[in-house]
């Protein structure tokens, strides 16, 4: 039976999605959706992407019972361990299933598009590895916030192209992202989320697919249970909830948690909780929720963490959100860096700010002492390391 | 009957068209430089809704709709501008934004709303050709509205021939696999993609746009269109030099 949270033939989830793309990139994604069905469920692309993700990556990616939080919070909180990843990120395992499909088709030269940088760090990777030309889109604002991922991106041998226009974020170096492919349709534009035109989102859901696919059969041997009964991610496109829900969405009696970052306060104007703020609208070649002003234009949002702050959200969680299978929360600012320090000192990890916003809300739930909760850690915090020391001195 | 439609049947080759941004350079500019336009005798004009995040315009576009925005116009605005021309007026305009604005705006609203400032004719880049089929051909019938299409250099014939038959003010012909931007020369490149849907003896006028910056370029596209829309160059010298310069800049190009 197909899961009515796979897109139809023209890439809609219910009333969200499509490919709404100036005719310039039509052949570009035409050939992308024509193909990458096929590729994904080829042996060939099956038996390198796995053997890789095994080998390159160091999956599967430890499903660990933290006993502290545990305690602390009176449910059994397991945190999916995406933060070991190599690159440090669940990032990875949507770069290495696009840059097969990449070659599979031919192409040479990689375009991607970062915010907090673990996506471009991702691309470059993948790029160095298969020896192909690389080119990361990074608002100007992001290049500051998030030098040590700039730098290892340079290292990697990728060129960073500041985005200067509008807000200087994720939004705008998507944006240049999509203009530099529309003047350079030979390069394939390796998207880091949910996100864009159809079929983008749900091939980065299927390449994600492989998180809840191992919280499966992890829970399984580690519990006996079939399902956990909570699943939390944090939301900014969407891509590691995607990855962290995909085997979850049909089956009801899995609850799922998508974490938004509210910056400041929903309501305080610096925030980025697009299903709460936003109305459907399209962003990035895609109908979904979007945060925009009375005449359609896009608002910028705000978030400590730069890559939760998309005005938009990948049109799959629009879905989920619209339809209701999801239960959308939010952190602040503040909520995050104190759930960061709290994982920090009694679980000895640092969480990356974006996964420390998924953490956030275990105060705000109120579990029965049986219940089984899986937080998506999708990120460490290396990369944030200096936005931490400077709170730590507040 | 279309008016750009009209418009080619008592002239059909070297029409000029110029592409500018609504609420700039300043705020109540929008209706000056239509009416400097006409003066001048520019064949239609394409109307730019200033769009934040405008995809398929190249920076010189989006810095005039940043602009713009900043000086304060908005949708409402610019109908009410465009009505305060409506008698005077007798260039045809096309107006061209980006699908969210419609959609934000509300759908019919923003169609009935495009008719009264006796508007015809809507480009929407964004706007792909599968969703015009399933959702707003209907709507666009409904208020007479056309849309125009664009092709490139690497369209298929196939889907050329489809976007020829839905088309019915005119084909937008993308100059080069580029956005906008004023690029000073046309490559032989381009010119065998011009002769190639030449050959083709499609039923509806052809506009090259993308890259037409100056009486060479403009030519040039002359020699395989009905005309060419110039948009960047334009912006450009009426960022730099204002609404006065508009006769100046239009003149040496059409002389």
């Amino acid at each position: 039976m197909k899961s009515q949270f796979q897109p139809d033939k023209n890439g809609y989830y219910g009333q969200f999605g499509g490919a709404f793309i100036p005719e310039l990139l039509y052949p570009n994604v035409k050939e992308l959706e024509d193909n990458y069905i096929q590729i994904i469920e080829s042996d060939e692309f099956q038996n390198e992407y796995k053997s890789l993700l095994k080998d390159y990556v160091g999956r599967p990616s430890p499903l660990y019972l933290a006993k502290r939080l545990s305690e602390k919070y009176g449910a059994f909180i397991y945190l999916k361990r995406e933060d070991l990843n190599h690159t440090g990120a669940h990032k990875v395992n949507n770069t290495i299933g696009q840059i097969l499909i990449a070659k599979k088709l031919g192409k040479t030269k990689i375009i991607a598009e970062t915010g907090a940088g673990q996506h471009g760090v991702a691309t470059a990777t993948v790029c160095a590895l298969m020896g192909l030309e690389c080119t990361v889109f990074m608002g100007e604002k992001d290049i500051e916030r998030q030098a040590p991922n700039v730098a290892r991106m340079k290292m990697l041998g990728a060129k960073v192209v500041p985005a200067l226009s509008g807000s200087k974020t994720l939004k705008d170096a998507t944006n240049e992202a999509i203009r530099y492919w529309i003047q350079h349709p030979e390069t394939f534009y390796l998207i880091g989320s949910v996100v864009g035109p159809h079929p983008y989102p749900d091939m980065v859901a299927r390449l994600q697919a492989v998180i809840s696919e191992e919280i499966k059969w992890q829970l399984k041997e580690k519990t006996g249970k079939e399902n956990p009964d909570t699943i939390i991610a944090c939301v900014g496109g969407g891509s590691n909830a995607a990855g962290a829900f995909y085997h979850y969405m049909d089956n009801e009696e899995v609850e799922l948690i998508a974490v938004e970052a509210s910056g400041l306060g929903v309501n305080s104007g610096e925030s980025a909780a697009t299903s709460q703020l936003g109305e459907v609208g399209i962003i990035h070649g895609s109908k979904t929720i979007l945060m925009q002003d009375e005449y359609g234009q896009i608002v910028e949002p705000y978030s400590i963490s730069a890559g939760l702050d998309y005005p938009g959200v990948g049109p799959l969680h629009a879905y989920l959100f619209d339809s209701k299978r999801a239960n959308f929360m939010d952190a602040t600012d503040t909520e995050a860096l104190t759930a960061a320090y709290e994982l920090t000192k009694i679980e000895g990890i640092i969480p990356a700010l974006e996964s420390a916003h998924a953490l956030a809300v275990l105060s705000k739930i109120k579990f029965t002492k049986d219940q089984v909760v899986v937080v998506n850690l999708s990120g460490r915090g290396d990369k944030d390391l200096e936005t931490y020391i400077k709170h730590l001195e507040d | 009957m279309n008016s750009i439609k009209e418009l080619f049947q008592q002239k059909d080759k070297n029409l000029l068209s110029i592409y500018f941004t609504c609420g700039y350079p300043k705020l109540d500019d929008t209706t000056k430089v239509i009416t400097a336009l006409e003066k001048s005798g520019v064949d239609f004009i394409e109307v730019g809704l200033p769009y934040s995040d405008p995809l398929a315009d190249g920076p010189t576009i989006q810095d005039s709709s940043q602009k713009a925005l900043e000086n304060g116009i908005n949708l409402d605005l610019v109908f009410e501008q465009l009505m305060t021309i409506k008698e005077t007026n007798k260039t045809p305009l096309v107006l061209m934004g980006y699908l969210n604005q419609m959609l934000k705006y509300g759908e019919d609203k923003f169609c009935q709303k495009v008719v009264d400032c006796g508007i015809d004719t809507l480009i929407l880049p964004d706007l792909p050709m599968v969703e015009f089929e399933n959702h707003y051909q209907e709507l666009f019938d409904k208020y007479g509205l056309t849309n125009v299409f664009l092709i490139t250099p690497h369209t298929s014939e196939e889907r050329i021939k489809k976007i020829d038959e839905y088309s019915k003010a005119f084909i937008y012909v993308v100059a080069s696999a580029s956005i906008t931007g004023a690029k000073g020369e046309i490559s032989n490149k381009q010119v065998a993609y011009f002769e190639r849907i030449k050959a083709m003896n499609l039923k509806s006028n052809l506009i090259v746009g993308f890259g037409i910056s100056d009486k060479q370029t403009f030519n040039t596209a002359c020699n395989y269109a009905n005309g060419a829309i110039i948009g960047s160059a334009f912006i450009k010298n009426l960022g730099k030099n204002g609404v006065a310069s508009i006769d100046g800049f239009i003149k040496p190009i059409i002389s």
